[in-house]
């Protein structure tokens, strides 16, 4: 059944995310690949969408996902699962809470899953790169399509801009309007 | 306590529930990129606005958001009404945050739905896929910068991408091995907390 699939996923991903946002990245990617809801640059599109939306990354990664998936129930699911353990976990905590600051098991935990966070978050940006740069795989004809050299330019450029703090939602929207520009001129075929 | 006084305490508390819901609904549908987007509003109207937590009330929320699993926001969300107004103030307040992003996302998932065959919305996406690249990338970057740099943590870090990226390792795994090897190895090699060397 789908839409108890799409709330015990999101409970396991909100329940193994730390730190927020991008640190959910390579949970969903697995889950998602693994029960073949989306497709991985599927992922990438809601990972914008949910960028330039208001609200929290993970609550609009659970709707647009469950939504796609289950419809409007699918997405009350999806959420209701990624809220769920966070609601039940900082309600415990809230209660002892001086105690969890000062726990020596806490702070042990947090000092392995700290510099793991950046390293999964490392590993999506790999496989966002693999989606970007070779959607289809990898062939040697790819270094003559003139997509991968769009793709590239495009992040080039934008990490520059992400680099020089300019708000990622400008970022998409220049992404956006030179992709709609060079798939024109190139008259690409997607 | 006389009856009045009764209905006057009643609404006292329903307003704090309700101004708890519309604090955090605010909240969430002000906030771009969410998480640690979301704490300098939750300063804002919390701290100045509301007076239910002191600013170092605040600072302890995002080191406990930081360091519970699940979405920072939601995290903020849950701890502030918890303290201000016990469990429903909590439900009230995450309810509230939830709001405008499933409302937003679900008004855009039809809408795409309807353009995602034009030619336009494709070619927008596919500028749109090497632009999260590099938000994603100034993400690590950002919270490469922040973390604390000592030979166990660059370990950890290897491992942690090595394992996913390349031995393909669900991610839930990698999780709980780091956290594990964190907990034992603080409790044989560092003698207090934060004595990380740098």
């Amino acid at each position: 059944m789908i839409l108890i699939e799409l709330f015990l996923t999101f409970l396991k991903i909100g329940a193994f995310t730390f730190g927020g946002g991008y640190a959910m990245l390579p949970l969903i990617q697995s889950e998602v690949e693994r029960h073949g809801w989306l497709t991985q640059a599927e992922v990438v599109d809601f990972i914008a969408v949910s960028e330039s939306t208001p609200g929290p990354l993970a609550i609009n990664m659970a709707t647009f996902i469950g939504i796609r998936t289950g419809g409007v129930l699918g997405a009350l699911c999806a959420t209701l699962g990624v809220v769920m353990p966070s609601f039940v976990i900082i309600l415990i905590v809230a209660k002892f809470y001086e105690k969890f600051r000062r726990s020596r098991a806490v702070d042990g935990v947090m000092y392995g899953l700290r510099p793991a966070v950046i390293g999964l978050i490392g590993a999506a940006f790999l496989s966002v790169g693999r989606t970007v740069c070779f959607p289809n795989g990898f062939q040697s004809s790819v270094f003559s399509d003139v997509r991968l050299w769009v793709s590239i330019a495009v992040f080039a450029l934008a990490a520059v801009l992400a680099f020089k703090k300019l708000h990622p939602i400008v970022i998409i929207l220049i992404s956006a309007v030179i992709g709609i520009i060079a798939g024109y001129v190139f008259g690409m075929q997607i | 306590m006389t009856l009045s006084g009764i209905i006057i305490r009643w609404g006292d508390i329903v307003n704090k529930y309700l101004e708890l819901f519309l604090t955090f609904l605010k909240i969430g549908a002000f906030t771009f990129g969410g998480g640690y987007a979301m704490i300098p509003l939750i300063q804002r109207e919390v701290c100045e606005n509301k007076k239910w937590l002191t600013e170092d009330d605040i600072l302890e929320v995002v080191a406990i958001a930081e360091s519970t699993p699940g979405p920072i926001a939601i995290n903020a969300a849950t701890f502030v009404g918890s303290r201000t107004a016990g469990t429903f103030g909590a439900f009230c307040a995450t309810l509230g945050v939830v709001l405008p992003s499933f409302v937003i996302i679900s008004l855009i998932s039809f809408v795409l739905k309807a353009f995602q065959e034009s030619k336009a919305v494709q070619y927008a996406f596919m500028g749109i896929r090497a632009g999260v690249l590099a938000l994603i990338l100034k993400a690590v970057y950002t919270m490469f910068k922040a973390a604390k740099k000592h030979v166990v943590s660059y370990v950890i870090m290897a491992a942690a991408l090595i394992l996913t990226a390349f031995l393909k390792i669900d991610a839930v795994y990698v999780i709980i091995g780091c956290g594990i090897f964190g907990l034992v190895w603080s409790l044989i090699f560092r003698k207090e907390q934060n004595d990380d060397p740098d």
